[in-house]
């Protein structure tokens, strides 16, 4: 195999490379704007209206919205890797979590005058409702061999409703600023918060990655699981555990969406967000059938989707159509990605190979 | 023994499910509960009619039908959990079709269509005098409604119309939407801007809504030349997509001064964007906020001159509907079928802490 790309030459091994589709998406996206309006790339210092300095501009706003979707793609790449198949559930999953978070918060009023438990609580609150909802999941998939789209079918249909339960069906109002903090600015500092939390969860799976064999076991679970079992690693923990750090994610990407406006709207809270996680592992180069993944590239597709979302927007595409535009974007990758493709391009590229070694 | 284990696991989500139906339930009785203790209260003298004879009659005169004669209203509405304003309908309803109001109501919600049929041919079965609907789609509806007619039922529909034979019905209870969206146009036209650089957000493409605020905007900014659409977009009644298009015009440097929202929620997302820009809005600020529903959240915003304009979309047809099943208790006939309700806009000058209470949803 390494003969191969070897043999290949510079160009080859650039195009089989996992980073070569997200890059070239990215670069594609970069040139239609830069072509389209050059003031895209622009960054300026401007003031909020409570009188703090910010970063203002496109690219910021990419950083700043992307960044749920890059935790998302976290967890969802793990999931990914490991069981081979996608949590749908995620959105309905962020209601939840966002929900407990606002009743533990504003402690079941809906329009309480002071936070009834320091925002520290909610959070940890909605770390467990999340990592709860999580090993819901994954228990039905890793012990009772659910497909992982059907298992999660269920928290994707009945998640909202859980929500909108856990608050009795208010919609609560967080009365303290400095919630808000989390997912805007923070007094004093220029660049949005969610940036930072972004970085932290992206520093966090890193060192995960770097000092456990979770990232070895969840591929080997992923390329085979019956081997990896003789090989004395659990398989059905690993998928469990994969699923419950998705739902960790999913926690702190609810501290963001909620955080925004310091409510909620259980019916369309993070709406299509799953379509969006799964879209940027897929752009990512990552086999959405399980077994090998690149974290980094996952985390690159997630922004590049933003980077799609907000050119579209700038663009003037209405907001409904977008998911059609993304729709092409995913066939177009299933397709590179299929094996029937990859065989007729193998095939292709071979006998272009022998015939200009016949000619040679 | 896997297979046991997953049918008694689906069973518990399914009872999960349950419970989160009841829990969206459980906003709305507390109407009903309210009601409850004041039955009780008029039974318990009963029981002693010596002791307070005085209490008896008054418990009488509050609640004449009580003696057996309630009127049997079955009403197919909405999930109340679909927003904030079916909420406030669904909790109104509720607190007018009680025993002490002399009315026996049944509930049945759905958003769909065919669940929604399914009630009322039940609701018809059981013989109720009324049947009060407001229908998830406007299609479908000819031959229960005929059905309910051969049967004595008259139907009275509520917040929506629907595509069906207007003598299938004896009136209809409806939000103007054109009208809400002139009204907005016109409070804005009287604010006697220079120019009208308006981002327009629309909600879900197609519903009723959407189309009665969108028309009047259009239309005014095809008819004056000094009105101009900077952005007109979908953010489908979603406060952070309306964030994220408010934010990509500031973004790319164009010039707004008008937010017209088709409402609340987005035009909270909408200014959550010109907040983080530092652009000022409201009374005395660049850019005018508008919103449509009144929310009680909302008009508090208004109070606080940090938008200028929000729109009912008035919920409570109850009283409306009270009174025509009075009316033909009574023999009367319905003059009008269609009754417009009455809906008011609140400009940010001039609201008060009463018209919050009042109007707040």
């Amino acid at each position: 195999m390494s003969k191969d790309s070897a043999k290949g030459g510079f160009w080859k091994r650039l195009v089989s490379h996992q980073m070569f589709i997200p890059l070239v998406a990215l670069i594609l996206l970069a040139v239609i704007n830069l072509v389209h309006d050059p003031s895209f790339f622009k960054i300026t210092l401007g003031t909020n209206n409570a009188g703090f300095p910010v970063l203002s501009g496109s690219l910021i706003t990419i950083l700043d919205y992307g960044s749920e979707l890059a935790i998302l793609a976290i967890g969802m790449t793990l999931v990914t890797a490991a069981s081979g198949g996608q949590d749908i559930s995620v959105g309905a999953t962020i209601a939840i979590a966002g929900s407990a978070m606002l009743r533990v918060l504003c402690g079941g009023d809906s329009r309480p005058d002071a936070l009834a438990a320091p925002i520290i609580v909610g959070f940890i609150v909605a770390c467990l409702a999340g990592m709860a909802c999580g090993a819901f999941n994954g228990m039905l998939v890793a012990y009772f061999k659910i497909q992982p789209m059907i298992a999660t079918l269920i928290l994707f249909t009945a998640g909202r409703s859980i929500a909108a339960w856990i608050n009795n069906n208010e919609l609560p109002i967080v009365p303290d600023p400095k919630f808000g903090y989390f997912g805007s600015f923070i007094p004093g500092i220029p660049i949005p918060t969610t940036v930072f939390i972004a970085a932290a969860c992206i520093i966090v799976i890193a060192l995960v990655l770097r000092f456990t064999n979770l990232g070895l076991y969840t591929q080997a679970v992923g390329i085979n699981e019956s081997s990896s079992r003789l090989n004395g690693i659990n398989p059905n923990f690993i998928k469990f555990i994969t699923f419950v750090i998705l739902g960790l994610c999913v926690a702190v990407a609810a501290l963001i969406k909620v955080s925004r406006l310091s409510t909620i709207n259980y019916s369309v809270i993070a709406k299509d967000i799953e379509m969006d996680a799964i879209l940027a592992v897929a752009l990512g180069g990552n086999s959405l059938a399980g077994g090998k993944f690149n974290m980094w590239a996952s985390i690159l597709g997630a922004y590049i989707i933003q980077f799609l979302t907000t050119t579209l927007y700038k663009f003037n595409v209405s907001s409904d159509a977008l998911a059609a535009y993304k729709a092409v974007v995913v066939i177009i990758l299933v397709v590179v990605s299929a094996p029937v493709f990859r065989d007729a391009i193998s095939k292709l590229t071979k006998r272009k190979a022998k015939t200009q070694k016949e000619v040679g | 023994m896997k297979k046991k284990l997953l049918s008694v696991l689906l069973t518990g989500v399914v009872a999960a499910g349950m419970l989160a139906g009841c829990g969206q339930t459980a906003a709305a009785p507390a109407a009903t509960e309210a009601a409850a203790p004041a039955a009780t209260e008029a039974a318990a003298p009963a029981a002693e009619p010596a002791a307070e004879p005085a209490a008896t009659e008054e418990a009488e005169a509050e609640a004449p039908a009580a003696s057996g004669e309630l009127i049997k209203v079955g009403i197919i509405n909405n999930d109340p959990n679909e927003s904030g304003y079916r909420t406030a309908n669904d909790a109104d309803l509720k607190a007018m079709f009680t025993e002490e109001n002399g009315y026996d109501a049944s509930f049945a919600y759905s958003l769909k269509n065919d669940e929604q049929i399914a009630a009322a041919q039940k609701f018809i079965q059981d013989e109720v005098d009324y049947l009060l609907l407001s229908a998830a789609d406007t299609a479908g509806w000819d031959s229960v409604l005929q059905d309910a007619n051969d049967a004595g039922i008259n139907v009275i529909l509520f917040d929506r119309t629907i595509d069906a034979d207007p003598s299938l019905y004896v009136a209809s209870i409806v939000s103007d939407m054109d009208k809400e969206g002139e009204n907005a146009v016109n409070w804005l036209a009287d604010q006697g801007l220079d120019e009208y650089d308006i981002i327009h957000i629309q909600g879900v493409m197609g519903s009723a809504a959407q189309q009665g605020r969108t028309k009047a905007v259009d239309d005014k900014c095809a008819a004056e030349d000094n009105w101009n659409l900077v952005e007109q977009q979908t953010a489908e009644w979603n406060a952070e997509k309306a964030q994220q298009i408010v934010q990509s015009v500031i973004d790319s440097g164009k010039k707004f001064n008008v937010i017209y929202a088709e409402n609340d929620d987005m035009a909270k997302g909408a200014v959550a964007a010109l907040d983080a820009a530092g652009i000022t809005h409201g009374v005395n600020g660049d850019v005018i906020v508008m919103g449509f529903d009144c929310n009680e959240w909302a008009l508090e915003e208004l109070l606080d001159g940090d938008w200028n304009f929000d729109q009912q979309c008035n919920p409570f047809q109850a009283s409306y509907i009270d009174e025509i099943i009075k009316k033909l208790q009574n023999g009367e006939t319905i003059s009008e079928k269609v009754i417009v309700m009455d809906e008011k806009g609140f400009d940010a000058s001039d609201i008060t802490q009463d018209d919050v209470d009042t109007y707040g949803i």
